[in-house]
């Protein structure tokens, strides 16, 4: 009996849930939003918005320390990262990009918010303008990476047929890119706000500024690109012909010189020059400089580990730090205050070691931003010594030292130990000591707590800055024949670096432009894609192993090869071992053991491989040149 | 507890027996190698500097095999018997490739049927003839000559000749304990160059080096170099 119960109420059930299908099956999902919620809601764009603007992608930025270290300009002191210098040539696919993803997701925004009408006009088109903005500069990224590639500027829908031939697009030539590049900025900076204090969105000032660096770029390639015909290809998709550079540099001059109107300025808020210039990248109140950054927020927002990852050991919040370490190399950069550059006076004419009362002597008299980017003997962080010293060296050049950080010895043989190295090295491939005597000061946050890992850090990361567009228009007024105009611009940036002496029209010539960009924006992200563009980077990183001599020769110069990470250790000086309190300090030249193998920069590094997989699925794309 | 083992040994067993299975392929058997020459003489090259590139045409994805050549200009690659396209990149090598009369291009096609011997003829910039390095203490003296082989058109010039010295058989620009460099502007003589250099105390200790002498034509990415001899100090 009970059985048929059963049954009569299961069908009961089922009669009864399935009357309604249209009203069951729609309906409105509570996890995810849909078009029609989005698209009229100008907060929930929004978020759609920043969801682009997080994705965009960087090289070499604050959240990827280690390829800082790809290069010369430092040295990676972790123990994961030595391969970095022990290889020799770079892969052929590396720093590449092919992000159709997020392409076509800027695409569907443009489509979806164009026929957004339920918004407010202004408050769209603002929308709209700052997604070409992102577009723009993702296009930007992929040319100077991967030189021409399709351009897609509709969201590309595939129709189900069987045949997706038909989505497939050739690679556009190098230069329509750019020029798609400057055109859309051209179009859309009327629309952008000219808002100095809003650094995170697209801005008239960040238009321009991205702007003057394409076309920059776009210039440089078209000009230098004469020197190496190798690096081209028939079709232009790589390669800009020679006669398009001096339009480049004039539309590079005219965007740089349309954002000096703006109102932005060089951040000059500290009376200490090296503070002043560290303070451009942490300081975010009353910062005129910062013209389009990616902010980061602590407690609850999005903060950041850079300052973890790098902090000097000693005393360092966590137990860890130091990864980057700056090389000599580009300390010797820093020129001096009188305009001259010259290598460290570490040894005097006759190879005797220069005695110094302070660590800090030895770079005396020179450019304040090396105070400001790298971290150096003998200062300080966050009002702690850094502790920088190797050990102890004797008149006949015998070093007493310990394979440990603050490591402890017996120096004068009274048979008491004392501390014999410094807490933060260096110490020859022990990671994070500072193992070419210096750390990165450029992005490190002073602030207390920016080093743990229960805290992070909210420095912001800053892609356009006042001094870079500065330094943009004098190149293309250099290459353009108006050398006075550069020096003009050129020597803003240096007086707010404390070069008091200006450069005359003479003194400006390619090297200096090259030197100017390497010290201002070193640890930016410019340095790969400056050497790319001169087409320096097969001259400078050349493969060859290299030398003290090799190091100390041609500083300042454009063409200076810098193959592998030096680094200067200093070194308490024992002239009475009776008397411990009498040291000077010494210094010695060393290059950090772990990096064994110089850098090659091989022609087809140029531009970076399209993988197989990729050209696979799509025939017409053309190789790279010399790959 | 019984069980347990039993759970246990099944386990083991079964993983032992799935992973007993062979490769479904073949390796590759056949071997192709050979030189880069010019009239039969071999060109030496830098540590890993120059490759080639073998495609095998009628697969539907397309990815080439890599073939590294050797310091002496010697190649070698363990391969499938099938026909392959041979192809060196044109700014490859210190050379330029030769057209071959087959494709009318400079790919090479290489049928594969078993081991193959092929050197492959280029046309190299420059050749170091009548390299002589000799010691006296420790200081390594070369002397050789340059013979400029492309004088047409697409002849280009020394940017600088170099004398390398290493403690083992990896010698070039890269690979060295001491070098000497001599600009392409101060050579005098193009059949008589002397480079002179000395070796740097070696941990540990040994009585030989290497050395070889090495061409860097402007415009040209990969050096040209000479054999590499051992030198007894």
């Amino acid at each position: 009996m009970k059985k048929y119960i059963y049954i009569f109420l299961t069908g009961l059930l089922v009669s009864s849930s399935s009357c309604n299908d249209e009203e069951f099956l729609n309906k409105k999902p509570t996890n995810i939003l849909l078009d029609e919620d989005v698209w009229t809601s100008p907060n929930l764009v929004l978020s759609v918005l920043s969801n682009l603007y997080m994705r965009f992608p960087d090289f070499q930025s604050i959240e990827g320390w280690a390829n800082y270290t790809e290069f010369d300009e430092a040295f990676a002191s972790n123990a994961g990262d030595y391969g970095r210098h022990r290889n020799t040539d770079y892969g052929y696919g590396n720093w590449g990009l092919w992000d159709y993803g997020y392409i076509r997701e800027i695409n569907l925004f443009i489509q979806k918010c164009t026929a957004a009408t339920a918004l407010n006009s202004t408050v769209r088109d603002r929308f709209l303008a700052e997604a070409r903005f992102i577009r723009a500069g993702i296009y930007f990224e992929h040319v100077k990476r991967m030189g021409g590639v399709p351009l897609i500027t509709e969201p590309l829908t595939y129709d189900l047929s069987g045949d997706p031939s038909y989505l497939r697009h050739p690679r556009a030539k190098e230069h329509e890119v750019y020029d798609f590049v400057i055109k859309e900025l051209e179009e859309i900076k009327a629309t952008l706000p000219n808002e100095l204090g809003s650094k995170s969105r697209a801005t008239k000032g960040a238009a321009l500024a991205m702007q003057a660096r394409a076309a920059l770029y776009a210039a440089s390639i078209a000009k230098y690109g004469a020197s190496t015909p190798e690096v081209s290809l028939p079709g232009g998709q790589v390669g800009i012909p020679a006669n398009m550079a001096i339009g480049y540099y004039q539309t590079a001059l005219k965007a740089a010189q349309e954002v000096m109107t703006l109102g932005y300025g060089l951040y000059m808020n500290k009376p200490d020059l090296g503070e002043n210039f560290a303070s451009i990248f942490y300081e975010k109140a009353n910062n005129p400089e910062a013209i389009w950054v990616e902010d980061f927020a602590l407690a609850g927002g999005r903060p950041h580990g850079f300052t973890i990852e790098n902090q000097p050991r000693y005393q360092a919040e966590e137990q860890q730090g130091g990864r980057i370490n700056p090389t000599l190399n580009l300390v010797q950069e820093f020129e001096k205050l009188d305009n001259t550059f010259a290598p460290l006076p570490i040894n005097d004419a006759s190879g005797n070691p220069i005695l110094y009362s302070n660590p800090t002597d030895l770079f005396a008299g020179r450019d304040a931003r090396l105070w400001g980017t790298v971290i150096l003997p003998g200062t300080q962080f966050k009002n702690k010594e850094v502790d920088i010293w190797a050990g102890y060296m004797r008149p006949n050049g015998s070093i007493i030292t310990s394979n440990n950080i603050g490591g402890r010895a017996d120096v004068n043989g009274d048979g008491v130990t004392e501390q014999v190295v410094g807490f933060s090295g260096p110490i020859d491939g022990l990671e994070w000591t500072a193992q070419t005597g210096f750390y990165i000061r450029k992005y490190l946050d002073p602030d207390p707590g920016s080093g743990t890992i229960g805290t992070r850090s909210d420095v912001w990361w800053i892609r356009y800055r006042y001094a870079e567009v500065l330094l943009n228009a004098a190149e293309a007024a250099f290459e353009l024949g108006q050398p006075d105009v550069a020096a003009n611009y050129m020597n803003q940036v240096r007086a707010r670096a404390g070069l008091t002496k200006p450069l005359t029209t003479a003194d400006i010539t390619f090297d200096r432009i090259v030197h100017e960009r390497k010290v201002e924006l070193a640890f930016e992200g410019h340095q790969l894609f400056d050497m790319k563009r001169w087409r320096l980077a097969h001259v400078v990183w050349n493969g060859s192993r290299m030398t003290v001599a090799d190091l100390n020769a041609n500083i300042g110069k454009a063409e200076k090869a810098s193959t592998m990470p030096f680094g200067v250790w200093p070194y308490r000086y024992l002239t009475n071992p009776a008397d411990p309190t009498k040291y000077d300090w010494v210094f010695r030249v060393v290059i950090p053991n772990p990096a064994t193998n110089p850098d090659r920069f091989r022609l087809g590094n140029y531009y970076s491989q399209i993988s197989d997989a990729i050209i696979s699925n799509n025939p017409l794309l053309v190789r790279q040149p010399n790959q | 507890m019984k069980n347990k083992i039993f759970v246990l040994i099944c386990f083991v067993l079964g993983i032992g027996c799935a992973s007993c299975d062979t490769d479904n392929y073949e390796a590759p058997q056949s071997k192709l190698e050979g030189r880069i020459v010019y009239n039969g003489e071999p060109i030496h090259l830098g540590y890993n500097e120059v490759n080639m590139q073998l495609w095998e045409p009628g697969w539907q994805l397309r990815a080439p095999i890599d073939v590294a050549v050797d310091q002496d200009g010697s190649y070698s690659a363990v391969l499938f018997n099938a026909t392959y396209k041979l192809n060196i990149r044109s700014a490859q090598g210190p050379f330029r490739s030769i057209q071959n009369s087959t494709t009318q291009s400079d790919t090479i096609m290489v049928d594969l049927k078993g081991n193959q011997v092929l050197d492959i003829e280029v046309m190299p910039y420059y050749m170091i003839r009548n390299t002589q390095i000799a010691s006296s203490a420790r200081d390594i003296t070369a002397n050789f000559k340059l013979e400029r082989i492309i004088t047409d058109a697409n002849a280009k010039n020394v940017e600088r000749v170099s004398l390398y010295i290493n403690k083992t058989t990896f010698v070039d620009r890269g690979n060295n304990i001491a070098s000497k460099d001599l600009s392409g502007a101060n050579i005098i003589d193009l059949n008589s160059i002397n480079l002179s250099a000395t070796v740097p105390a070696i941990t540990p200790a040994q009585n030989y080096v290497f050395a070889r002498v090495g061409v860097k034509i402007a415009g040209v990415e990969d050096m040209l170099y000479s054999a590499i001899q051992k030198i007894q100090l």
